[in-house]
C-alpha cells in the first residue's frame, strides 16, 4: 500500500522531465504517448513507491503534477 | 466631503506659489508625497516635508524622477492620495509613468513647475513650454487634465481642484505652474476645513467576486479598489480587459483606448475651466493661461483704454482643451491672440478650433521673463486692424 | 498506439487539489512560459512559502517588473501589480509606505532589477525598505529574445554578443549585500525545498531581503550555447552547486559552466526605513508626530 498518491494533469504537461528526474523513489517515467500539445507527460510506473513528498509538484513548472501523503 | 481640518492651514497667508500649491495638496488630503530637487520646484516638497509629519503621511524623496512618478502610484494603490512635483527635465523622466497612471486610470497628481528649456534651459527662469508634452509626453493613446494657475491662491485652490479631478475622472492630473507663478509671493487665503470640497475617492461597495477593476460605470470611469482589502485585483500597464488581465488584442485595444479619452469628454467643454471678461461686445479676444494672463490682463486694460473692444479668455483647464468654447467665440470676434511663454504650443489647439473663423495671432517667448505688456497691446491693436 | 489519455494506477482521493492553484489565477491557465523554464517552479516554492508562513494572503501584495519573471504577478491570486521595466521596487516601496500592514513581495528578473533597474534596488537596500525581493535570474532577457543582461557570464553567446560576451557581470549577492540589504541568499530552481524555507524566512523578517534564483532559459541562454534544455540545466545546477552558507559574496561569482555557490550570505537585523522614520520623528518632534498610518482613512 502506497503512503501516498500523484495526480498529473496531462495537458498542462509540456514534457520537461523534471518530476520524473527528481522524484526520488522513481514513480514517473515519460510516457511515449501524447497529449493534444505533443509533448509527453509523465507516466506512473511504480505507484506503490510513492510517498506523497511531492517534490514533484514543487518542481514543475507548469502546475501539471503533484503529490500528497494519503490521510490516515 | 469636506477637507480634513489636520492639513488645512486655515487663515490668512503671505506665500509662494510653491508653498501654496503644498498647503493645497494637504488641503485636499494628500498625505504621500515622493519626489527629486529639481529648481523651480523643490520648494514644495520641502514643504511638505516639513509639514507631513505633524499632520500623519509620508514624504520620501526617492532617488530620480523615474522612481518618484511611479512610488507615488504604488501609493495610491495602497490607499493614499499622492503626489510628485517636478520641473522640465523630471517631467520628462515623468513621462513613461505618466502613461502607466493614464493606462492603469491611477487618480494621481503631477505638479510641473515649467522653467526654460530645453535639456537643463534655465533652471531658476519661468517659460510655458511643457504644455504640449502635457498633453502628449507619453507614448500611445490617452487623455489627461492639465490645469493652469495664474497666482499663489490659483495654486492652493487648483491643487484641490487637480485632486477632485483625478479622483472623479480616474486620470492622472498635470497641475501646470511656472517659475513665475511659483516663486511669486502673494497672499493666500485658506478657508476653513468646512469651507473645502474634497472628492473623495470613488471605492467600489462590490464585494470581491463581483468587482471588476476595470469595468466602467454609466460616466465611463471604473471605480477604485486598493491593496489589502481582500479584492485579490490585478494591476497592469499590458492592454487588459475589464478584469485587469493583459488582452492584448484589437478589440480591446479600440475599446480601452477610446474609453480612456471618452471618460474625460464630461470634463472638457461643458465644465472647462476658464476665466473671461469683456467677451461680450469683443472684437480681439487675448487667450492665455498662466503668468501670462497677468500680462494680457493688463494689455487688455490698455487696450481698452484706446478704445479697442479686447476681452479676455483666460484658460485654466489646458488639457482637454476648452475647443468648443473657443470655436463658438471665433465667429463673434475679428481675432484672437495668443500670448504664451514659448514658441508656438496652445496657439495650435487655438487654430486648431477656430478653424479660420477669425484671425489668430501668436505672440510667441522663448521665455526668461515674462511679456511685456506693450507687445501684447501691440498684437492687439494690429489684429484689430 | 497514441493514446491522447493516460491510466493512472494511483487511486486518487476524491477532492484532491493541487496546493498551488488556490494562489493562482486558474482563469489565466496555462501560462506563457517555456518548456523547462524555472519561473513556474519558484512560483511552486513562494506558494509553499506562503502556505508555511500563515501568511494573511489579502494582505499580501505582489508586484512585478517587465519581462518573463514580471508576469508572475499577472498569475498570482493576489492583490498584483505589473509595473513598468526597473520600476517594481519604486511602485513597491510606495506601496509599503501607504500601507505598512502590507508584505509587500517583489517577484522580478535580473535584467529588470539589475540593469533598468539597478539604481532603485541599490537605494532601497540602503534605506533597508521593507520589502522582499525575489530576482530569478535566468541570466538574460528572455522575453524580447535572449539579449545579454548584467548577469550574463563571460563568453556566453546572447542575442546582442553574437560573438560572445565580455563584459564583466554583475554578482548579485554581493551587489545586495554591499547595499545593506539585510537578508541575502541565493538557490537555484533545483533546490525547491531550500528555495521555499527561504522564502519563508524573508516573510517573517523585516527589512530588505533579497532571494536570488538561478532558473534556466532553454529556450534562449542555454539553446545559443548549447547547454541542452531545462533537465540538463537543472542537473548542471545539481552537480554544480555549493551550499556555503555565510560564504563571503564577493566569492560568489557566477561563471559560464563553473561552480555555483548557493545558501544564506546575509541575514542581519538593522531597522528597517519606517522603524527609523518613526525613531527620526518622535526624537524630535516628540507628541507632535502623527503616525501615517492614518492615511489610508482619508479617501
Amino acid at each position: 500500500m502506497a503512503k501516498g498518491f500523484v495526480a498529473i494533469n496531462v495537458e498542462r504537461c509540456k514534457g520537461c522531465g523534471f518530476c520524473v528526474e527528481f522524484c526520488p523513489t522513481r514513480v514517473l517515467m515519460l510516457s511515449s504517448t501524447f497529449n493534444t500539445k505533443g509533448y509527453h507527460p509523465p507516466n506512473v510506473v511504480a505507484a506503490e513507491k510513492c510517498s506523497g513528498c511531492d517534490l514533484c509538484g514543487m518542481y514543475c513548472p507548469d502546475f501539471a503534477i503533484f503529490g500528497a501523503r494519503y490521510a490516515r | 466631503m469636506h477637507a480634513d481640518p489636520k492639513g488645512v492651514l486655515t487663515g490668512i497667508h503671505f506665500l509662494d506659489g510653491d508653498h501654496a500649491c503644498c498647503e493645497g495638496t494637504l488641503a485636499a488630503g494628500a498625505r504621500f508625497a515622493a519626489g527629486y530637487p529639481i529648481t523651480p520646484s523643490t520648494e514644495v516638497v520641502e514643504r511638505f516635508a516639513s509639514r507631513i509629519p505633524t499632520v500623519g503621511g509620508v514624504f520620501i524623496q526617492m532617488e530620480d524622477e523615474l522612481a518618484a512618478s511611479i512610488t507615488i502610484q504604488g501609493a495610491v494603490w495602497g490607499g493614499a492620495k499622492a503626489f510628485t512635483v517636478t520641473s522640465g527635465p523630471g517631467f520628462s523622466l515623468m513621462m513613461e509613468h505618466i502613461g502607466y497612471a493614464a493606462m492603469t486610470e491611477t487618480p494621481c497628481v503631477f505638479v510641473n513647475v515649467q522653467r526654460g528649456g530645453p535639456s537643463t534651459g534655465l533652471p531658476t527662469l519661468p517659460a510655458q513650454a511643457d504644455m504640449m508634452q502635457a498633453r502628449w509626453g507619453s507614448h500611445g493613446d490617452y487623455g489627461i487634465i492639465a490645469l493652469c494657475p495664474n497666482s499663489p491662491q490659483e495654486c492652493f485652490d487648483l491643487a484641490i481642484t487637480a485632486f477632485n479631478l483625478s479622483e472623479e475622472f480616474r486620470v492622472p492630473v498635470m497641475l501646470m505652474l511656472d517659475e513665475c507663478v511659483g516663486h511669486m509671493t502673494e497672499k493666500v487665503v485658506i478657508p476653513d476645513a468646512s469651507a473645502i470640497e474634497v472628492f473623495p475617492r470613488r471605492y467600489t461597495h462590490l464585494p470581491p467576486d463581483e468587482f471588476r477593476l476595470f469595468e466602467p460605470r454609466q460616466d465611463k470611469v471604473p471605480d477604485m479598489v486598493r491593496a489589502g482589502d481582500g479584492y485579490r485585483f490585478h494591476v497592469t500597464g499590458l492592454t487588459h480587459d475589464e478584469r485587469g488581465y493583459p488582452s492584448m488584442n484589437v478589440d480591446t485595444q479600440q475599446r480601452t483606448n477610446t474609453r480612456l479619452l471618452e471618460k474625460l469628454e464630461p470634463f472638457s467643454n461643458g465644465r472647462c475651466l476658464c476665466e473671461t471678461a469683456d467677451l461680450d461686445d469683443a472684437e480681439v479676444v487675448v487667450v492665455s493661461y498662466g503668468i501670462t494672463s497677468r500680462v494680457a490682463q493688463r494689455a487688455v486694460d490698455m487696450a481698452r483704454q484706446r478704445g479697442v473692444r479686447a476681452g479676455k479668455f483666460r484658460i485654466i483647464s489646458a488639457w482637454p482643451f476648452p475647443e468648443r468654447r473657443i470655436a463658438a467665440l471665433a465667429p463673434k470676434v475679428k481675432a484672437m491672440v495668443v500670448p504664451e511663454l514659448n514658441l508656438g504650443q496652445m496657439v495650435r489647439e487655438v487654430e486648431r478650433a477656430v478653424a479660420g473663423q477669425c484671425k489668430v495671432k501668436h505672440v510667441p517667448h522663448a521665455g526668461g521673463t515674462v511679456h511685456n505688456p506693450e507687445v501684447i497691446l501691440k498684437a492687439i491693436l494690429e489684429a484689430a486692424q | 498506439m497514441n493514446q491522447p489519455t493516460l491510466e493512472i494506477p494511483c487511486d486518487i482521493p476524491a477532492g484532491a487539489a493541487n496546493p498551488v492553484e488556490p494562489f493562482l489565477r486558474m482563469d489565466r491557465m496555462p501560462h506563457i512560459w517555456c518548456p523547462g523554464c524555472g519561473i513556474g517552479t519558484t512560483v511552486n516554492c513562494f506558494t509553499r512559502a506562503l502556505l508555511e508562513s500563515h501568511a494573511n494572503l489579502d494582505k499580501v501584495a505582489i508586484v512585478s517588473g517587465i519581462g518573463c519573471t514580471g508576469r508572475v504577478a499577472g498569475y498570482m491570486r493576489l492583490d498584483s501589480f505589473h509595473t513598468t521595466h526597473g520600476r517594481a521596487i519604486p511602485f513597491a516601496t510606495g506601496l509599503k509606505l501607504a500601507n505598512p500592514e502590507l508584505q509587500v513581495v517583489v517577484y522580478s528578473g535580473d535584467g529588470d532589477l539589475f540593469a533598468i533597474g539597478g539604481n532603485h534596488f541599490i537605494h532601497a537596500a540602503r534605506r533597508n525598505m521593507d520589502l522582499k525581493v525575489i530576482c530569478v535570474n535566468n541570466l538574460t532577457y528572455a522575453m524580447t529574445g535572449g539579449q545579454t543582461a548584467p548577469t550574463t557570464p563571460g563568453k556566453v553567446i546572447s542575442a546582442t554578443n553574437p560573438y560572445g560576451v565580455f563584459e564583466p557581470a554583475f554578482n548579485l549577492v554581493s551587489l545586495a549585500e554591499a547595499a545593506g540589504a539585510s537578508y541575502v541568499a541565493r538557490w537555484t530552481t533545483f533546490h525547491v525545498k531550500q528555495l521555499s524555507r527561504a522564502m519563508e524566512e524573508v516573510l517573517h523578517k523585516k527589512g530588505f531581503c533579497f532571494i536570488e534564483v538561478i532558473s534556466p532559459c532553454p529556450t534562449l541562454y542555454q539553446r545559443r550555447n548549447k547547454m541542452g534544455d531545462g533537465l540538463d540545466t537543472m542537473k548542471y545546477y545539481k552537480q554544480a552547486s555549493k551550499v556555503r552558507h555565510g560564504a563571503p559574496t564577493a566569492e560568489c561569482d557566477l561563471t559560464k559552466s563553473g561552480e555555483i555557490v548557493v545558501g544564506k550570505f546575509v541575514d542581519r537585523d538593522r531597522p528597517d526605513y519606517l522603524e527609523l522614520l518613526r525613531a527620526q520623528m518622535t526624537e524630535t518632534l516628540g507628541d507632535r508626530y502623527v503616525e501615517p498610518e492614518a492615511m489610508c482613512e482619508l479617501c
